[in-house]
């Protein structure tokens, strides 16, 4: 018996689905309303996963959306007008009304929904960790217990999260548009915050499970991208964060072996590295050179740029690094980048310098005890100088402070070894 | 080899569902339907859109529902082909449906 290829749906189609329905509904029903678009948009959904399960529509995001238009078209008409005005009049604000919705649902229109609720999500009226767990939530489309698992922690501070938000939003009114002038600017920079925190988010934290990570970053370049299509958006550090982003992105599956265990730079099959997003990445970057604002983004993308360009490690151009972490250091001065700043120099063959920049970064007493990088870094600068039982010690801090299975792992390897030369 | 009724009642967490878990669970069931369509023992199967009307009683009083609240919905509903009753309700133990907490009823169809 002949069968039917198995049907398929676009990978996230849902969840992207999700965002633009919200974003178009909170455009409607107003951002004070936006309860009441994500109801609207859960309904939609629940229908659909009723009807398709027997077999998909032609077109299923065209569904989705005829189903919210028709719903949203539902509310007006109930909420309508027919209690204030006259017959007549209220008949012809409703039919306008509706013409408006019907264009709000309109390909072009949807596009500029999803990045104003990009901007009101970001609003700097909000804390920051309730502007990216509504980001996630509204514009990604992500559920409660995605989020909390993404950002590790529980469902329940996620929830107080975006109750919060959908709180400051209400009290203060915050406008569904994109800002002008100074104001985008402004605006701008706390979207490439969120942006930013997301991906590293996904990127960095080894502890979450890979699937989650992935979605992660990959949502963060989506939305970075979304930004960059729209006229508001094409900034060239909104291109230096996608540049960045697709470079750091190209490394994603060389970093963790088949054991979970981490993989760092100098060990790393170069070969498995995403050749097409470090094209992208390439490409992107060449378009942020424009204009005479040199961001962070910027800085970062062509220190990610760099080791990309290396043919193997040891080719790496590590004084050209070395200048780069210099001027980043110049615009954010954050003993994460002295920190990183102190590797580059200690692989020029800078190592005492390196472990000196280090000692001396303010408040790195309390830094080394609390944040196992600092450790797992010296530890590393104490190896190359054959310094032992420093390296030992710096080790056994680190592998006290990490709580990653994978980074344990690593650093208890080098510990043995260090364990084995010093005796 | 008979036809059985599959008849799907609904999984009350399902609402529940963000974007991703919902198209992971229509994607298990496209897989499903497919693992039955290659045995040769799937014949049809139709789903039910959520809300509906009552009709009931002499008077034929017509109300709204069933409503999503009330806990046995009816979905939608399979007919397959198997052996016996057992072989029937074994197929039903491949709704994607179950761990969310919802059930399948599984009735002989009679032939006349």
């Amino acid at each position: 018996m002949q069968t039917a290829p198995a049907q398929q749906l676009v990978d996230h189609l849902f969840r992207h689905e999700s965002g633009k329905m919200v974003a178009v509904l909170a455009r409607i029903f107003g951002m004070h309303n936006l309860e009441m678009a994500e109801d609207v948009v859960q309904e939609a959904f629940l229908k659909a996963m009723q009807a398709w399960k027997f077999g998909l529509p032609p077109n299923p995001a065209a569904w989705l959306m005829q189903t919210a238009r028709n719903k949203a078209i539902d509310i007006v008409r109930r909420e309508g007008y027919a209690r204030r005005y006259s017959a007549e009049l209220a008949e012809q604000l409703t039919a306008e009304t509706e013409n408006t919705v019907v264009q709000f649902f309109s390909e072009h229109e949807i596009s500029d929904s999803q990045l104003r609720l990009v901007f009101a999500c970001c609003h700097p009226s909000l804390k920051q960790e309730d502007q990216v767990a509504l980001t996630l939530k509204t514009v990604s489309g992500f559920g409660v217990a995605e989020i909390a698992r993404a950002l590790l922690t529980n469902e329940a501070a996620i929830q107080k999260r975006l109750y919060r938000a959908k709180q400051q939003i209400k009290e203060t009114n915050i406008n569904f548009e994109i800002p002008e002038g100074p104001a985008l600017h402004q605006r701008l920079e706390t979207v490439y915050t969120v942006l930013y925190l997301l991906f590293n988010e996904g990127y960095n934290s080894i502890n979450a499970e890979e699937l989650i990570r992935k979605d992660l970053c990959m949502e963060a370049m989506r939305l970075c991208k979304l930004l960059s299509e729209n006229k508001a958006g094409a900034k060239p550090s909104t291109y230096a964060l996608l540049a960045l982003m697709c470079l750091q992105a190209s490394r994603f599956d060389s970093r963790v072996d088949e054991n979970n265990s981490i993989i760092l730079l100098p060990q790393q099959n170069r070969s498995k590295w995403d050749q097409q997003l470090i094209q992208l990445g390439y490409c992107y970057l060449n378009q942020s050179s424009t204009g005479e604002h040199l961001s962070v983004y910027h800085v970062e993308s062509a220190i990610a740029a760099e080791h990309c360009l290396a043919a193997s490690f040891g080719q790496t151009n590590w004084q050209h690094l070395l200048q780069l972490y210099n001027i980043l250091l110049g615009i954010k001065p954050t003993p994460v980048i002295m920190l990183n700043r102190a590797v580059v120099l200690g692989s020029c063959g800078q190592t005492k310098q390196a472990l000196k920049e280090i000692m001396a970064i303010p408040g790195i007493d309390v830094l080394v005890q609390t944040q196992y990088i600092y450790s797992a870094v010296l530890a590393d600068l104490y190896l190359t100088l054959r310094d032992y039982p420093n390296a030992q010690k710096m080790l056994a801090q680190s592998i006290a402070l990490t709580t990653s299975g994978a980074e344990k792992k690593l650093l208890g390897e080098r510990l043995a070894l260090a364990s084995q030369q010093s005796a | 080899m008979k036809n059985f009724m599959l008849i799907f009642i609904n999984a009350e967490r399902s609402d529940k569902f963000s974007p991703e878990e919902m198209q992971s669970n229509m994607q298990q069931w496209f897989g499903w339907i497919d693992s039955l369509k290659a045995q040769g023992i799937y014949v049809s199967g139709e789903a039910l859109l959520p809300g509906g009307k009552t009709v009931k009683g002499a008077n034929a009083i017509v109300t709204d529902g069933p409503f999503a609240e009330s806990k046995e919905v009816v979905g939608g509903y399979f007919i397959v082909k198997a052996e016996s009753l057992e072989a029937a309700a074994e197929i039903g133990k491949g709704s994607p449906d179950l761990p969310h907490g919802a059930s399948v009823e599984v009735r002989e169809v009679m032939k006349f």
